[in-house]
């Protein structure tokens, strides 16, 4: 019974889809007008000095963020990105419209070149990824203080069980079986960087304000995580694992005199946090893509006829639907699949003295 | 797009150091060791359940040996019960004849004796008459030795009409 109302929603939704396009049609656009699909799409997955929400009747609403800006000629300069909107200049700053500082704030020096200035400004990737470490914060306080408040024996409620399933399966399943004995020292960081990953990957999926920030997308977010695994990596290797680097157990001629496998090992060290960079950047960046294509396939077929735009309009919402599911899953997987990486790679950095002893 | 921005790199340190170094000392700490706590408990309860249900199982098991040892012991008791009332009526019966034996022998003893003594009381009896016989013969002193003898005869016939 429950399932059937599910379906019916789900075809009304559709079917409302369906209408959309009628709307649009009543206004076409002018040639000079047409949605520059790429640009849009790029627009959308890129960073931005303001959270624009939607527009209605030409009219933009926008969440205005703080510009932070230092440059040699003015010093510090804090004010509000709505000063900037639509090309306007504003204390020497402006937005870089296209060229190499294309999106990014400006300023001409003595000689009239566009340098880019000291930028530490909260721009929607800074405001999404705080929104969601508050969120992450939030979460798991609470349960811990439900924890900390409770006798060991107690029976927790849903909310916390549920919290505490997620934890816990990470935990059992990635951490200890990849890291052995010395787990516990790296626990919190790798659940820390699951439930970071899972939870921007899951805003980044919901489309409407606190969420649609494509943080996970984006270069500098999983740069960071991935120099964070680099160093746990690394950090805490024991002997076995620079002995495994600089001199692995192989023929001695390929170690000296040029130490082909050493320099390759050592590369190694780099690669390995570099691929769960690309690959966690890539996955969210192809799934923002793929779903702000569907969605504007309805309105490139506008200029197709009302049928076609209409046929369009059904596929392009039922793909979406499936698009949203799915990466719901990609969600998910990727930030365990960083997780898991994470974990297999410290583990390997603690090669044990009983090899037979580690697995469980 | 694929060059990092240093102000969101700025903001992504930030973000991600606090959210790591809150987590990692109020966070995930409590909640994977009080889950782990919690596990102990559940393993350690089950154990002690399960210790008690071998302990029960213990118990039973115990009960039916005494209760089988008892039936056994009470088995034994009935049988030797029989076994000794059956010796003691064997006892009673071998000693009923021996004093039945004792007592025939007593008797036949004694009749031994009684005759012994009448044998001697006849003998003794003879000999009285012997001698009132010879006491007779005596007195009579007779001179005639036919008489004498006729009389002896006439006094042995006498004596053994008497007897």
């Amino acid at each position: 019974m429950y399932i059937c109302k599910r379906i019916l929603i789900s075809l009304g939704a559709v079917a409302l889809g369906w209408l959309l396009p009628l709307c649009a049609t009543a206004d076409t656009y002018t040639e000079e007008e047409k949605p520059q699909i790429s640009e849009i799409i790029n627009e959308h997955t890129a960073d931005s000095y303001w959270w624009h929400i939607t527009t209605i009747n030409g009219h933009h609403i926008s969440v205005y963020l703080p510009v932070i800006v230092h440059s040699e000629d003015n010093g510090w300069q804090v004010f509000s990105s709505k000063h900037l909107a639509h090309g306007r200049t504003y204390k020497g700053f402006r937005i870089d419209g296209e060229g190499k500082y294309k999106g990014k704030i400006i300023y001409h020096n003595a000689a009239g070149e566009a340098c880019r200035p000291w930028d530490i400004s909260i721009t929607k990737n800074a405001l999404a990824l705080m929104i969601n470490s508050a969120i992450m914060l939030a979460l798991f306080l609470s349960v811990a203080r439900w924890y900390r408040r409770r006798p060991e024996n107690a029976v927790p409620g849903k909310f916390v069980c549920a919290i505490e399933m997620f934890v816990m399966n990470i935990y059992d399943e990635v951490i200890r079986k990849n890291i052995g004995d010395r787990h516990q020292r790296y626990a919190p960081y790798l659940l820390t960087a699951f439930f970071f990953i899972l939870i921007n990957n899951v805003m980044g999926i919901i489309p409407i304000f606190p969420g649609g920030a494509n943080t996970t997308g984006n270069i500098a977010v999983t740069c960071i995580l991935a120099l964070c695994t680099l160093v746990a990596v690394n950090l805490f290797g024991n002997r076995e694992y620079w002995k495994e680097i600089f001199w692995p157990d192989v023929p001695v001629w390929l170690k000296v005199p040029i130490p082909i496998i050493p320099v390759i090992e050592l590369f190694g060290i780099f690669t390995k946090p570099f691929a769960l960079m690309v690959r966690l950047l890539a996955n969210i960046f192809a799934g923002h893509t793929v779903i702000l294509s569907l969605t504007f396939m309805i309105f490139v077929t506008v200029e197709m006829g009302v049928a076609m735009n209409v046929g369009m309009t059904a596929f392009s919402v039922i793909l979406s639907i499936i698009m949203n599911c799915l990466e719901l899953l990609v969600a998910y997987i990727q930030a365990y699949v960083f997780t898991m990486l994470s974990a297999v790679f410290i583990g390997l950095s603690q090669p044990s003295h009983h090899p037979k002893k580690v697995k469980a | 797009m694929l060059t990092p921005d240093f102000g969101l790199l700025f903001w992504m340190t930030f973000s991600f150091l606090i959210v790591l170094g809150l987590l990692a000392k109020f966070g995930f700490p409590v909640i994977t060791g009080m889950v782990n706590k919690r596990r102990d408990h559940i393993s350690q309860s089950l154990e002690a359940a399960e210790e008690a249900a071998r302990k029960l199982e213990n118990v039973k098991e115990e009960s039916l040996a005494i209760l089988d040892e008892a039936r056994r012991q009470q088995a034994a008791i009935i049988k030797k019960a029989m076994a000794d009332g059956e010796q003691l009526l064997l006892n009673a019966q071998q000693k009923a004849v021996e004093e039945t034996e004792k007592q025939l022998a007593l008797a036949r003893q004694r009749i031994e004796l009684q005759k012994e003594k009448a044998l001697g009381e006849i003998n003794a009896q003879v000999a009285m008459l012997s001698v009132d016989i010879a006491e007779k013969v005596l007195h009579r002193q007779l001179d005639d030795k036919s008489k004498e003898e006729a009389f002896i005869l006439q006094m042995l016939d006498e004596t053994e009409r008497i007897m």
